[in-house]
């Protein structure tokens, strides 16, 4: 093995593994954007899409597609209940106690998740087999072209909702000043709903792509969900490119800081990222003049 | 209305009638037991609790120890050192009890050994670190097989293919750490070269920067050293970098869940283990084979699952307990002495002989090689 395999190796997998924080990392910039407050329990729906698939996969024998379907319906209607019970009844608190009270949240979820289906660990099949492809030098498998594809797909449909359909930019409008929004006849609370809705369905379905390779648990939720938020930070809380490279780029220093320095190091890679660019750039690495939001 | 009620006082009454006879009775033993029912560790921790509880429902049934019965107080200490140190203190201040069980990992084992021995209460540990009972320690015993004893079949066993570069892929644990030390301390005195030394830590979901740069040097095997899930990935990881060396686990998988977790790239992977998994391929002259198929078929009569040798540890310490109390009586100094004194106990993880020496009980013999053939795990002769 040559010095430019390894390099390429590093690189397709820090880019699967940035392609999974990226997808993450949208689910908080909507909510950020819709409402103001950053949903800490985002990494809860990326465990819930992973947990309902393999419980309807494994305990009610479903197929694999239905499974999914189900498994991101369910995790969205939790995102709805979630809405409906802990933020909306709250109008008019602070994002901070919102923020709070999407921790709790969190962590009820989590350990709903462990009283119904335990402390283990469970691996979901992989969609389409086992076997490595070659790429110049490097290897993946092909529920790395999952990840891919279904990132690029869900980045496009993001933004061709957000841009060219009324609720989309009915959403962004209320992300810029929802009381103007409100005066022109938006239904904010509908909006922020909704919000919530995409949130879920998005985190739930990252969780459901990746756990073939990475297995899930009741508490998954908690790193993927870090690794999320910092590629958001990076990416300056937008719902476009900037959380696709800010996730690119938290994937690929993990992995390349992890080939060339320690392995050791790889989550303090990450944290340091996020500590500098708070410090640094708190409005993010890719926002030029007016970046827009949601 | 007023009859309802008149009906529940005199329940009650009844009730604490009945509970007043069963205080009059010899008082029962109380045993302790840390175990991490919850938390990261609860793999193992879960079974130790069901079986050390099974054990003491099996002995009660029969008559006790010598006609009193046993009382068995359980803490969970989630994994958690702290926990496992507030642990010990109740059940040594409030609990009073004779002897503990538990707990379920070296780190917590670690934290809390001063407190025992300052207690002088006897402990077996269900943990496998070798730094427990290395020195020995006058109270404490363990049952869990030292990781020493499993680097050495492994290299047993690679010394007979003539593999002498070898790569390691440790988790960043307790376990991790003190099997990695072995592993490097070992090979040097079996003149193996180490070419890559990694380390992956106990939350990681990927692997593939280490393996990468083991692919890139030139071991001959891969040896990983963790408990699940990390070694499942380690495993999918191998396959996906399309590494074909062969990849080596600790016993610290020895479980059904590692095959289940890691699928069709299971396949190959060799581990020690002790025998509990492969017990219907042992031979019938074995000591063992009883004890282990009949823990393995009441395990999964109460539980609906195989019982694992996570679970035979806390077997094996509840039973040298029981022998030590049925020899000495309820003092803990005397069953600490007992203890000390049992040799030749055919038990889950292997043959226990303690002495004033060796309080881990057990030889190399303890493990066997396995290897996953078709989803199960297959004794490798």
């Amino acid at each position: 093995m040559d010095n430019s395999s390894q390099l390429a190796q590093y690189i397709l997998s820090g880019l699967s593994n940035g392609a999974i924080y990226a997808l993450i990392g949208f689910g908080f910039a909507i909510i950020h954007n819709a409402t103001g407050i950053i949903n800490f329990a985002q990494g809860e729906f990326v465990m819930l899409g992973g947990m309902l698939t393999i419980f309807f996969l494994v305990f009610l024998q479903l197929p694999l597609v239905p499974a999914i379907a189900l498994a991101i319906t369910l995790a969205t209607v939790v995102g709805i209940v979630f809405e409906r019970l802990a933020i909306r009844p709250l109008k008019n608190a602070k994002p901070l106690s919102l923020i709070i009270i999407t921790i709790g949240a969190s962590i009820f979820l989590r350990g709903a998740a462990m009283l119904i289906w335990g402390k283990d660990t469970h691996a979901l099949p992989p969609f389409s087999g086992n076997d490595p492809l070659y790429i110049a030098g490097a290897t993946i498998l092909p529920q790395h072209l999952w990840i891919f594809g279904i990132s690029i797909l869900i980045i496009i449909l993001n933004k061709a909702f957000f841009n060219f359909t009324i609720t989309g930019k009915a959403m962004r409008a209320c992300a810029y000043n929802s009381y103007a929004a409100s005066l022109v006849g938006i239904d904010v609370k509908i909006m922020v709903l909704l919000s919530f809705v995409i949130s879920a369905a998005i985190g739930s379905m990252a969780g459901i792509i990746i756990a073939p390779l990475t297995m899930t648990s009741y508490d998954v939720g908690i790193m993927l969900g870090l690794k999320g938020f910092i590629a958001v930070i990076i990416g300056g809380m937008s719902s476009g490119l900037g959380t696709v490279l800010g996730g690119l780029l938290l994937g690929l220093l993990e992995s390349l800081g992890a080939g060339y320095i320690s392995a050791s190091y790889k989550d303090a890679i990450a944290f340091i990222i996020l500590l500098l660019i708070l410090f640094v750039r708190p409005e993010g690495l890719f926002k030029k003049k007016e970046t827009q939001r949601v | 209305m007023f009859k309802s009620i008149w009906r529940i006082f005199f329940a009650l009454v009844i009730t604490l009638l009945m509970a007043g006879s069963v205080i009059a009775a010899p008082p029962p033993i109380k045993i302790g037991a840390l175990f991490s029912v919850s938390g990261p560790a609860a793999p193992l921790g879960e079974p130790e609790r069901n079986t050390a509880q099974m054990l003491v429902n099996e002995i009660n049934k029969a008559g006790g120890i010598k006609g009193r019965q046993l009382e068995l107080i359980v803490i969970d200490t989630q994994g958690d050192a702290t926990k496992a140190v507030q642990g010990v203190n109740k059940l040594i201040k409030d609990d009073k009890v004779v002897a503990i069980i538990g707990p379920s990992t070296t780190g917590e084992s670690m934290a809390i050994l001063n407190i025992v021995e300052k207690a002088e209460i006897p402990l077996i540990t269900c943990a496998a670190g070798s730094k427990i009972t290395d020195p020995v320690k006058k109270w404490i015993f363990k049952t869990a097989q030292n990781d020493i004893l499993a680097v050495a079949r492994i290299f047993e066993y690679l010394k007979k293919q003539k593999i002498n570069k070898i790569a390691l892929l440790t988790v960043s644990d307790g376990f991790g750490s003190s099997g990695r030390e072995q592993l490097v301390l070992q090979s040097k005195e079996a003149g193996f070269q180490i070419i890559s030394d990694e380390t992956y830590g106990p939350k990681d979901t990927d692997m593939t920067a280490q393996l990468t740069k083991i692919r890139g040097g030139e071991a001959q095997a891969i040896i990983c050293w963790g408990t699940n899930p990390g070694p499942a990935i380690v495993a999918r990881n191998v396959k996906q970098l399309g590494i074909k060396l062969p990849l080596f686990m600790s016993h610290g998988v020895s479980s059904k869940k590692f095959i289940e977790l890691a699928g069709d790239v299971a396949e190959g992977i060799i581990l020690p283990s002790g025998r509990v998994i492969v017990a219907n391929q042992m031979s019938n002259k074995e000591p063992q084979k009883k004890k282990l198929l009949s823990y393995i078929n009441s395990y999964s009569k109460l539980y609906n699952v195989e019982g694992d040798h996570f679970g035979g540890h806390a077997w094996d310490a509840m039973m040298l307990l029981k022998g030590a109390i049925e020899k000495g009586g309820d003092n803990p100094a005397a069953i600490r002495d007992q203890l000390e004194k049992t040799k030749k106990f055919a038990g889950i993880g292997g043959t226990f002989s303690y002495s004033p020496q060796d309080h881990a009980g057990l030889t190399k013999d303890a493990f066997v090689l396995v290897q996953v053939k078709n989803q199960a795990w297959t004794l490798v002769k």
